[in-house]
Formats: structure tokens, C-alpha cells, sequence
């Protein structure tokens, strides 16, 4: 009996205490849910699975994947993203464009209805502006040295040069802008399509602190102005950034996306989630494990592209044994790079011949790399270690993710079957492992490099000798004299002559192991249109749209 | 009782300001710094964002600094994002105090009530069962009940959204998953201490007496029964509210634990220890609040000095 009314009493208890919590979830909270994916379709808002949390819009800030797809659509440059390809200029701010003999003075006209957000016409004079706020020596751009090719710009940032005037960009008048480069730049329009080049609206910079403030005030919604596509409506950290078409933009009329959301999401796995509950139209990545079997079930969805980066691994050539060349060939022949990519990241990505990606329009990709057990092995014991004897145990970095492991046991495990070596693993949390790499603390480390550009001197400028980013230790004059050389071409097919031969070179010393170039991943609403592959991702927004 | 709890706030400061040193210069001591990045900046401009963030002064002008502005209530701009280390914290503590709200209250709603008839009807089908389960909930990480959540009630069923912390209804999912891990700890903490105390004589001359056994339960067994539970509560508190990074991150929520977890990736010193002073803050007001409630509760303790 006693035990009846105790069990009542608390089911009852529990019953009031499930009520309250449902009431109190029902009246809680504030309004209404954000678009699903067929509410999307319907009004013309594009749902973007977009990585991680921007760290600034500031396009003279950044430097991010991230950051880039959202700048993108709210700032145009000179040149905008080209529909399918992004080897091809295709108009932005300006509507036209020439340049003199050598390549060397390019002259932009820009068209008379750009005009930035609060109505202002966009101004060759703001493009100076923009340029002089990013090349000033107390400002922190990081992408400054984009802008060096101007005459003059390293040196007055160095604070070589005190006169702004002096460096090669002038506003010739309202509408056209004309730059002096440092030498013969034929990839010139190629650059320009990088953010560090975009514009930024002097008022608004002048308004919110001024051009070396770092508050990135200026940035919020409620004080954005930009001249792209879209407008910032609003930015809800870790939750989404909303973008709204914009009513001033010039080539508003041919657009037919209403608002775009960017969700910052972290985790793969919940990104798949989204999708596949229609919360989202395109995802950022997909997790590698889910691949296999998504193409086999859902091919519709699974959109795999290249993409202009390399994942390969750095060696100390600093570090004996990796201080011959022989070791570093041995390394880099006794590993199978088709098995990497069809069995372990599985994302179609392409075996690595060389070191700059395919894709770049003229340029002849070295077909130098390959497996090949019995060359590496002779390569090894030339090198003095017949069969792997007396070769030191060497560590390869990488840093903390499954992804990176994988690879690393896997291309480990190749090297000591073949070369009868013992290498280990090393893994270190993400920013100790760039300390490691910086200061040559490391025998063989795990890097990855994407393209800022379209040519490829963005991939083989960093193998320069005391480059920031060589971070191997090795230097070859000829190999800097080519670069240097390369930088000055006069025609196309000269810079790519001498890119070529230098990367030849680099694949002759390998102070480093490409392993896949890479591609990116994603799950795709099959009502998304205007969506082509691309090989810098270079999204041009204003051209997608969705459809039934 | 006011004196008691004087004396433990001025202690806090103490235990705070400790805490607060001994942060600012571990962070600076670990490998790496905000501005390091795959691509790296040029040596000339990390000097200049360094200047501009006071970062080129001596550790211990810097550490002067930082607590003369903490004084001022200013926790410093962040290193690595677009808004201040304040403005972070007032978006983000609101955002892990309300989802802390409501899986404290699907905690104790479910791991008292099991808690209590497992003790009451201890070695029945009514004790194993739940316990057992209790004990599955323990061992299920939020990682793996989290994501089976959203599968189910998300994706396969279309209930809630998998993500996303917009409706009244998101709170559900994420709640459930961080209130089911704790109200197994607390089922099992509550049987312990009601069976504890059931064993007492007291209860038994309880009985003896003709006292109704849902009044023994609930006047007599209750008060002390309950007091494990209002220790383990303590530390428990401060943990359900200033945020999980596990289920921020699985449930798309904008709140505390993936700051606290991403800053101190970045090596966004002051916004570490931004969450650091309030999370270290919070665990010693609960620790506080459990220390009274204990008193009130249990006849044996008195404070100190009354």
C-alpha cells in the first residue's frame, strides 16, 4: 500500500516537472527559425556550410579560405571571379582594361554605376586609399606583400620611401586607375582577384577609428558599406553571418539570390547532419569516412572538385641523413601515391608528379615523381644505407587530426617495408607543431599549401632562399635566380620558362615529398545552380542560384 | 552566518587572483602565440600587430597592465577575432547558463526521482534496471549521445532540428544530452545516500512508531539522504553552466566551452583568460552555495563562527 501512494507521488512529481520544462522550452527563447533548405529554394536564400568562424571581414586583414568566400560576395575588386574558370578575368569594377608593351603599366577604367552600399560612387581614388591603408608601415596587412609589385610599395612600407605618391598606383582621374609594377607582370589580372587587392570604402574606415584602427569596428552590420553583390545584414558569431542582395550593386538586375547564410561549422559530422535533415544547400567538407559510401548511395549529391593546393610533407635538410639528396629521393620514390589517395583520403585527390598542381592554363606540368621500390632502394644505398642499414630512426610531424594520421601511417609504414628504415610518428597540438616547423626543430613535417593566384609562382616563390614559408633549410641560388627571373618576364610563356626549370630543380634536390594535390569535397543540393568546378573555389555568388 | 560567508568571499579573491597570475604566464609559456599560422606573416608585421597589442613589453609590464585593466572591468580585445573578450563572454555565458538551466533541471528531474526509488525498493526489478541504465548513462560520453540524438530525433524522425540554437524546441536535444549524462551520476549518488541513511536507527524507531513510510521518506530520509548529492552538485554546477565544448560543437551552439577550448588552440591569451577568471569565478560561487546549503541541511555541521 505504502509503496502505491510513494510511486504515484513521484510519477506524479515527475509528471509536473516534465510539463514545466516543456512549457517553459515552448515559451522561452525568441522567434522563429531560420530558412530550411525548400524555404531557401523558394525564396532565393542560399544555405552555405562555411568552415569555421571568420576572424575579421576586413578584406586588408585577412587571410583565410573563410574569411575570403564571405568578403568576396560583400567587396568587389577590379576583377571578379569568373563564372566557370578561374584562369579568366571577367569584369568587376572595371569594365575594361589595358596594359603597355612589357606588362609593366596597366591602365583600369572602371564603370560609372559601381557604387558602394550607402550609394557613393566607388572612386579611383578609393582603390589608392585602400592600397596606401594596406602598404602603411603601421598597418598590420598581412597580405602586404601581394601589393610589392607595385613600384615602390616594399619601400614604403620599410619605410624606404616617405611619399605615397611615389608608389606605382595613381588615380588618373574619378574613374580610371593606373598602376607602375616593378617589372613585366603578365599574371597581373590574375592577382588582382585576390581580396588583398579589394577596395575599401574610406568614409566608413575614416568614421570607425580610423585607417590603423584594429577594433575591426567598421566590420559590424550596422557600420559595413562594401560595393559586392551583397550587403552584411547581420553577424551572429558561431552561428551564421547573413548576407542580403544589394540594392546598389551595379549587375544587381541579373541576380537571383535573395540572401545568403554562411554557417561557421566546425564539425564534419554535424554538417552532414544539416544536410541531410534540409538544413543546409552546400556543406563545407564531407568526413572522409562517409565518402565511400555516399558515392556509392547518393553520387547526385557528392560533388568532388581539384583544388590548387599540395599536401606534402617538408624534410630538414639541415639533419643528416636528410642533408643528402640521395636520402630525400629514396624518401620520395619508395612511396605509392595512388594507394594514399584510393585507400586512405579516398576524395579522388590526384597523386603528386610534381609539386605546382595541374590546371594552370599553358604551364607544362614534370612528370618526375613516381613509385618506384627498386630506384629508391638503389638511391638509399648509394646514399651509403644498402638495405636500410645504419640509417637513424627519424621522427614525421604532424599536426593533432585523424586525417594527418592516417596519411603519416600510411606513407611511414611504405617507407619501412621498402626501405627497410625505421621511422616513427610524431604528433603535436596544432601550434607547437608550427613552432616546431619554423624553427627546424623536426626531421619530416606534414605541410599543405594552397594557391592565392593563378599562376605558379604562388606555389614555388616559397622554396626561395630565407623565405618565411620554406622553413626546410634549403637554398639554391639558381633556383632563387630563376624565381627572381620569373618575376620579371616579359611574356608569359618566358615566366613560365623559367618556372618551370626551377621547379625542376626542386624536384631534383626534394627538399620535400608531394604527396596528392588536392580536391575539395561536398555535399551539394541538387537545386543549387550556377555551381561549377573551380579550382581556387572561387565562388562568384552573384551568378548561383536555385532552382526546382 | 554573514561573517562565514565574508570570510569565504575574501578567500575567493585570493583564490582568484591566484588563479588569474598563475594563467597569464602559463599561457605565455606554452610553444606558439596568436599570430602563428600555416601560412606565416612577414617578420615585419608580426612585429607591428605585437606592438599594437602591447605583446613587445617586458611579461611583467604586461601583466601590470592586463590587471589594471581587469580592475576597470576590461578583459581586453581578443587576439584573433573581431569583437572584445567582454563582448565574447556577454554573448557567449547567456547562451551556456540557459542550456546549463535546462539540463540541471532534466538532471535532478530524472536522477532524483530514480535515485530514490531505486533506494526505497533497493535489490528489486525497480533498483537494477534503472541502475543499470544509470550506469550506461554514465559510461555513453556526450560525443556519442549526442550525435544518436540528433540522428534519431533530427535527421530520422524530424522532431527538432539537428542544430542550431534559434527555436525555443533547439534547446531540446542538446539539454537532453548533457541532463541524461548527469542525472545517471545522480541517480546513483542519490541511492547512495538514501540507503545510507534508511539504514539509520533513527529511521527504524521512525518505524517503530507508526510513522507512514512516505513521510519517513520524505521528512526524515530526504534532508540527509540528499546531502552527496549537494556536494557533488558544487563543482557539477559551475560545469553545466559555463558550457561543453563537445555538445557546443555537435549542436552548432554559440556558447562558452567552444571559446574556452578554441582560445586556448588559437593561443588568444587574454580570451583564455577571460574564460578562465569566469569559470574559476563560477566553480568558487558554487562551491560557496553548496557549502551553505550543507549547513542548512545537515544538523551536524554549523558555521563557524555562529
Amino acid at each position: 500500500m505504502a509503496m502505491k501512494v510513494l510511486l504515484n507521488c513521484h510519477f506524479r512529481r515527475l509528471a509536473a516537472i516534465a510539463a514545466a520544462v516543456a512549457a517553459g522550452l515552448l515559451l522561452s527563447g525568441c522567434g522563429a527559425g531560420l530558412p530550411n533548405a525548400d524555404q531557401g529554394v523558394e525564396q532565393g536564400v542560399l544555405l552555405f556550410g562555411n568552415g569555421a568562424e571568420p576572424k575579421t571581414l576586413d578584406p586588408q586583414r585577412a587571410t583565410g579560405v573563410t574569411e575570403n568566400r564571405i568578403i568576396s560576395v560583400l567587396i568587389e575588386g577590379l576583377i571578379a571571379y569568373h563564372l566557370t574558370d578561374d584562369n579568366l578575368p571577367e569584369p568587376g569594377v572595371a569594365e575594361r582594361w589595358e596594359h603597355n608593351e612589357d606588362a609593366s603599366v596597366w591602365t583600369f577604367h572602371l564603370r560609372g554605376d559601381a557604387r558602394w552600399s550607402n550609394g557613393d560612387p566607388v572612386t579611383a581614388a578609393d582603390f589608392v586609399y585602400s592600397y596606401e591603408r594596406m602598404l602603411n608601415p603601421a598597418f598590420p596587412g598581412e597580405y602586404a606583400q601581394m601589393l610589392y609589385i607595385m613600384e615602390n610599395a616594399e619601400g614604403y612600407q620599410n619605410g624606404e620611401v616617405a611619399d605615397f605618391s611615389r608608389v606605382g598606383v595613381e588615380a588618373v582621374d574619378d574613374k580610371t586607375l593606373r598602376f607602375r609594377l616593378v617589372g613585366p607582370t603578365p599574371y597581373f589580372i590574375n592577382m588582382l582577384k585576390h581580396y588583398s587587392w579589394f577596395p575599401v570604402h574610406p568614409p566608413t574606415i575614416e568614421a570607425h577609428g580610423g585607417r590603423f584602427d584594429m577594433s575591426g569596428e567598421w566590420t559590424l552590420p550596422e557600420n559595413f558599406v562594401g560595393n559586392g553583390p551583397f550587403t552584411l545584414t547581420e553577424w551572429r558569431p558561431n552561428q551564421y553571418i547573413r548576407v542580403t542582395r544589394s540594392p546598389t550593386y551595379w549587375d544587381r538586375d541579373r541576380m537571383r539570390l535573395n540572401e545568403v547564410y554562411f554557417f561557421p561549422i566546425e564539425d564534419g559530422n554535424t554538417e552532414r547532419r544539416m544536410f541531410d535533415s534540409g538544413l543546409l544547400h552546400v556543406t563545407g567538407t564531407v568526413p572522409s569516412n562517409d565518402i565511400p559510401s555516399l558515392r556509392r548511395d547518393k553520387p547526385e549529391l557528392i560533388n568532388i572538385d581539384d583544388y590548387l593546393g599540395t599536401y606534402f610533407f617538408r624534410l630538414n635538410v639541415t639533419r643528416p641523413p636528410l642533408d643528402n639528396p640521395l636520402v630525400r629521393k629514396a624518401l620520395n620514390f619508395a612511396i605509392d601515391r595512388k594507394a594514399i589517395v584510393e585507400r586512405v583520403t579516398l576524395g579522388d585527390q590526384k597523386p603528386a608528379h610534381a609539386f605546382v598542381p595541374e590546371g594552370f592554363n599553358d604551364y607544362p606540368n614534370p612528370r618526375v615523381l613516381g613509385y618506384d621500390p627498386g630506384r629508391a632502394r638503389a638511391y638509399l644505398a648509394e646514399a651509403g644505407y644498402p638495405g636500410g642499414e645504419g640509417f637513424p630512426s627519424l621522427y614525421l610531424l604532424f599536426n593533432t587530426s585523424e586525417g594527418h594520421r592516417k596519411i603519416a601511417e600510411a606513407v611511414v609504414d611504405m617507407w619501412n617495408r621498402t626501405l627497410g628504415i625505421s621511422m616513427q610518428l610524431e604528433n603535436k597540438e596544432w601550434k607547437v607543431y608550427l613552432d616546431a616547423q619554423t624553427h627546424l626543430d623536426y626531421d619530416i613535417s606534414r605541410s599543405g599549401w594552397i594557391g592565392d593566384y593563378m599562376d605558379p609562382i604562388t606555389f614555388l616563390e616559397m622554396f626561395t632562399t630565407g623565405n618565411g614559408n620554406n622553413d626546410t633549410g634549403w637554398s639554391n641560388a639558381r633556383y632563387d635566380e630563376l624565381i627572381a627571373a620569373a618575376f620579371r618576364s616579359r611574356t608569359q610563356e618566358e615566366h613560365f620558362d623559367h618556372l618551370l626549370e626551377a621547379e625542376l630543380i626542386l624536384l631534383e634536390e626534394l627538399p620535400i615529398v608531394p604527396l596528392y594535390w588536392y580536391t575539395r569535397i561536398r555535399l551539394t543540393d541538387p537545386r543549387v545552380r550556377g555551381w561549377y568546378p573551380k579550382l581556387l573555389d572561387n565562388r562568384p555568388m552573384k551568378h548561383v542560384h536555385l532552382a526546382e | 552566518m554573514f561573517k562565514f560567508i565574508g570570510r569565504r568571499v575574501a578567500q575567493s579573491v585570493i583564490v582568484l587572483f591566484v588563479i588569474i597570475t598563475v594563467t597569464f604566464f602559463m599561457v605565455r609559456f606554452a610553444p606558439g602565440d596568436p599570430f602563428s599560422a600555416e601560412r606565416k606573416m612577414p617578420e615585419h608585421i608580426k612585429q607591428s600587430l605585437m606592438a599594437h597589442y602591447g605583446l613587445d613589453q617586458p611579461l611583467l609590464v604586461q601583466y601590470g597592465r592586463y590587471l589594471g585593466n581587469l580592475l576597470k572591468g576590461d578583459l581586453g580585445p581578443s587576439f584573433t577575432g573581431t569583437r572584445s573578450v567582454n563582448q565574447i563572454l556577454a554573448a557567449a555565458f547567456p547562451v551556456s547558463l540557459e542550456l546549463g538551466g535546462w539540463a540541471l533541471l532534466i538532471a535532478l528531474g530524472i536522477g532524483l526521482p530514480v535515485g530514490i526509488v531505486a533506494a526505497v525498493f533497493r535489490n528489486t526489478l525497480a533498483d537494477y534496471i534503472p541502475m543499470s541504465m544509470a550506469m550506461v548513462g554514465i559510461c555513453l560520453p556526450t560525443f556519442v549521445l549526442g550525435p544518436i540524438l540528433a540522428l534519431v530525433f533530427g535527421v530520422w524522425l524530424g522532431w527538432f532540428n539537428v542544430s542550431g540554437w534559434f527555436m525555443p524546441l533547439d534547446r531540446v536535444l542538446p539539454a537532453t544530452t548533457i541532463g541524461l549524462v548527469y542525472a545517471a551520476v545522480i541517480a546513483r549518488i542519490t541511492r547512495g545516500g538514501m540507503l545510507e541513511v534508511l539504514s539509520q536507527d533513527f529511521i527504524r524507531t521512525a518505524q517503530a512508531k507508526g510513522v507512514p513510510f512516505p513521510r519517513i521518506i520524505v521528512v526524515h530520509t530526504l534532508k540527509g539522504g540528499l546531502l552527496p548529492v549537494v556536494s557533488f552538485l558544487g563543482p557539477a554546477l559551475a560545469g553545466i553552466i559555463s558550457g561543453s565544448f563537445v555538445v557546443e560543437t555537435i549542436f552548432q551552439i554559440p556558447g562558452m566551452g567552444r571559446e574556452f577550448v578554441n582560445s586556448a588552440f588559437n593561443r588568444d591569451y587574454t580570451l583564455v583568460l577571460g574564460t578562465v577568471i569566469l569559470y574559476a569565478a563560477l566553480i568558487t560561487a558554487a562551491n560557496l552555495l553548496v557549502d551553505v546549503v550543507q549547513v542548512v541541511l545537515n544538523p551536524r555541521l554549523r558555521f563557524e563562527d555562529s
